[in-house]
């Protein structure tokens, strides 16, 4: 008898992914779906796409989606869940979405303590525009509004959006993580996890931070996307525990 | 019959409550108000003011571009005011701290020394209810006991001291009016 | 007063930012909702922050609003253009100032154009009711929230520092029986037991945006038609009507009852929807009324519309005071009088 031992999970539709070869939305997608799928949550999740590349998530995951403005899915998130406080409500951002446009929403989201899950793709760069600067891409890095490579004095150093969430004392859980490779992946998945379930617990704000590539912009190859992650961008970006304040309130 | 009022003075001398008190008491009598108070940054300089109207017949505007009657506190709200007081008309005059009298030989003036007789009740809080009993005797737009029942509304709860504490600055400022 | 009036209506969220002239209206929310066991206040970092918050309350299926004065309602119009093309139900409150930039905080009416021409971006219109008095205000918030929900479409009432800043006597409605609402069948509330739901506003495909302009353009013809609504103040045998709405009605008509007291036939028209514009209203009018005159505290916005309804009928005038200042009923009956001479109304 045959076993199946791979399928589409549960929340994510029958379609077709609309992102580029080597890219990081594929799997966050999917480690996402999955993550809704194990903790049972998913026909009582309320998500929020943003603006940018992932702005057609709501095609791929089979769970209510309402759309925000560049920037608002942190206060479309708050309306949400002071509504439906039972319900599991989250935000899929950018790096530009959510620190440059929506920086002033985040912070206050998290500083208010919302209980709401933030999935924040970091890939500096703006993808869907094509390839300006993010305010997460590197000194150095190219960009089509930086050439020659960001100058930090004339364009200013790669913010750290989720350092600066932890110094809130609304926010109870922060990580970053990285979808390059099958270790980070793993990792990746069980902090989404760890963020639901605080969450679920009713513990305030939690944020994954994923370290995602974007060959397509960065302009190498897929492998090569992967590489520099792990080699450049972790150096600016830790991958690690940023805050952790759940304690023994949920289990790991 | 419409008639407009302007209370004016420093902030913390009651004279928003008073212009409210003066609306409510007069609602419930039957009548038509609107009640405006003054707001925002013109406020935060610590000058207060606010506009009643008091009508049979609806009210169009709010605002007193010549009221009939001042209610004046201090000396910058005569100098605010005076000139733009209707012919004929009333103010009612802090005596306590305004030192001088307007020009205008059209006008009734009515002055009551409303900080010296609060200080002989014992209670320096009671100068807008002294203010506001000289000015309902002196105008008769409401009754006194109409004010009473207003501001028992207004502030329900509070102690019965306090209550007749008012009644007691009310009638005494009303005592003046007919005096003057 | 419009505070009071939302929640007897049903409105269980309210999310705002601090603007004169209208903080009463904040505070009297936050107090409201916090007694409210199903109420939820949220002082927000921003305007922007404020109307994006209701958006994610209505997605979430409460009655909900917010309110601002002009310089905070510039910043409202990024949501209130979602609000529109997501087709969800909110109630924006702006208590017009002086402007434009930051302006005064006196009374105004220097926002017609940006009220019902939509104010954001794109396609789309947006309810807008103009209460004249405290009764009026309290009335119309009722009609607003069950505006909002039919037609799923934000619905502004547009006052100003007047409005905001004066009290009158008010009757409130009883409170509305939240459960016995038509019930939302597109809210999001998680896919139990049924498919997915979406609410969007990016429509790539060029066809499916316009098909979806050309739904929102014909649901603003249905609001034209079943909403629209003005009073008319001694206009049987008049020969000049003025047009004012919210204040400036007011101080109008307190001016055409001076004029009448001295024999002139003047009569007041005063709309209290501004979208949709009570066109056909006026063009009844203007069979008898060949002269109008357009009175507002702007240099003159309404009054396009007014030209736009007659389309040449009539003689259209205009007088108006913008920046705050507020015109007595004297100066508006001396500006009627001259006018009513300099047209020889007074002749048969």
């Amino acid at each position: 008898m045959e076993k199946k031992v791979f399928q589409r999970p549960k929340y994510l539709k029958d379609a077709v992914f609309h992102y580029c070869p080597g890219c990081g939305h594929s799997i966050i997608h999917r480690l996402l779906a999955e993550v809704l799928e194990e903790l049972d949550i998913g026909d009582k999740a309320i998500g929020v796409p943003p603006a940018g590349c992932a702005v057609l998530a709501y095609n791929y995951f089979d769970v209510d989606m309402g759309e925000a403005a560049h920037g608002r899915g942190a206060a479309v998130a708050t309306g949400i869940k002071r509504i439906l406080p039972d319900r599991i409500v989250f935000t899929y951002q950018g790096d530009g979405d959510i620190a440059a446009i929506g920086t002033a929403e985040t912070i206050h989201a998290a500083n208010r303590g919302e209980n709401v899950t933030v999935i924040f793709v970091n890939n500096g760069t703006y993808g869907m525009t094509g390839g300006q600067m993010a305010p997460t891409t590197l000194p150095g890095q190219n960009s089509t509004t930086t050439p020659g490579g960001r100058d930090p004095d004339r364009d200013g150093p790669p913010i750290d959006l989720s350092q600066m969430l932890a110094i809130t004392k609304g926010s109870t859980y922060i990580e970053r993580t990285a979808v390059n490779s099958y270790k980070n992946i793993k990792r990746t998945k069980k902090a989404l996890t760890k963020a639901f379930k605080t969450q679920m617990a009713g513990l305030g704000f939690s944020l994954v931070e994923i370290l995602s590539p974007c060959p397509t912009n960065w302009k190498m190859s897929s492998v090569d996307a992967a590489k520099w992650v792990d080699e450049t961008m972790t150096k600016i970006f830790p991958l690690k525990v940023i805050k952790d304040e759940t304690g023994k309130r949920i289990d790991n | 019959m419409t008639k407009k009022t302007v209370f004016s003075g420093f902030g913390g001398q009651g004279v928003l409550m008073m212009g409210y008190v003066l609306a409510v008491s007069a609602m419930r009598d039957g009548k038509e108000v609107t009640y405006l108070p003054s707001y925002g940054a013109e406020v935060r300089g610590g000058t207060a003011n606010c506009t009643v109207v008091v009508s049979d017949e609806e009210i169009f505007s709010p605002v007193a571009s010549s009221p009939d009657y001042a209610v004046i506190m201090n000396n910058p709200s005569l100098a605010k005011y005076e000139g733009m007081i209707k012919e004929g008309g009333t103010i009612i005059l802090n005596s306590s701290l305004v030192d001088t009298v307007p020009p205008r030989n059209d006008l009734e003036i009515v002055k009551v020394p409303a900080n010296d007789i609060a200080k002989k009740l014992g209670s320096e809080r009671t100068i807008n209810m002294i203010m506001l009993g000289a000015f309902v005797a002196k105008t008769k737009i409401t009754s006194l006991d109409s004010i009473m029942n207003g501001l028992t509304e207004i502030v329900k709860g509070k102690k019965a001291s306090v209550m007749k504490l008012n009644r007691k600055g009310m009638d005494k400022g009303a005592e003046y009016a007919a005096k003057a | 007063m419009i505070g009071e009036a939302a929640v007897r209506a049903g409105c269980r969220f309210y999310a705002g930012y601090p603007i004169t002239p209208q903080n009463e209206l904040t505070e009297y929310a936050a107090s409201a909702m916090a007694k409210l066991e199903d109420g939820t206040f949220i002082q927000a970092e921003s305007e922007i922050a404020a109307i994006n918050m209701v958006i994610g309350a209505s997605m979430a299926g409460a009655r909900a609003m917010t309110s601002s004065s002009s310089p905070g309602i510039s910043l409202k119009q990024e949501g209130i253009s979602y609000l529109a093309a997501q087709e969800l139900p909110a109630v924006i409150v702006n208590t017009m100032r002086g402007g434009p930039g930051l302006g005064n905080i006196a009374p105004a009416q220097g926002d017609y154009f940006q009220a019902t021409r939509g104010g954001g971006h794109g396609d789309y219109r947006t309810i807008v009711l103009a209460p004249a008095s405290g009764q009026e205000s309290a009335d119309l918030t009722r009609k607003a929230f069950d505006y909002a929900d039919k037609y799923l479409t934000p619905v502004m009432i547009l006052g100003d520092g007047m409005m905001g800043q004066m009290m009158e006597p008010v009757e409130f409605p009883e409170p509305v029986d939240l459960s016995k609402l038509p019930p939302k069948p597109w809210v999001l509330d998680g896919a139990v037991g049924r498919p997915s739901r979406l609410i969007r506003s990016l429509l790539l495909d060029t066809s499916v945006e316009e098909d979806h302009n050309w739904k929102l353009a014909r649901k603003y013809e249905t609001i034209a038609r079943e909403i629209v609504g003005g009073e008319t103040y001694m206009t049987e045998d008049a020969r000049l009507v003025i047009i004012a709405y919210g204040t400036a009605a007011r101080i109008a008509k307190g001016a055409v009852k001076r004029v009448r007291e001295i024999g002139l036939k003047v009569g007041l028209f005063r709309p209290y929807t501004l979208f949709p514009y009570p066109n056909r209203m006026i063009v009844e009018m203007s069979r008898f009324v060949k002269d109008f005159l357009v009175f507002e505290m702007s240099t003159g916005q309404m009054v396009e519309d007014v030209k736009l309804a007659l389309e040449g009928r009539s003689n259209v005038h205009f007088y108006g005071r913008p920046g705050g200042i507020v015109s007595t009923p004297d100066e508006i009956s001396k500006e009627i009088n001259s006018l009513y001479h300099r047209r020889h109304l007074e002749e048969e």
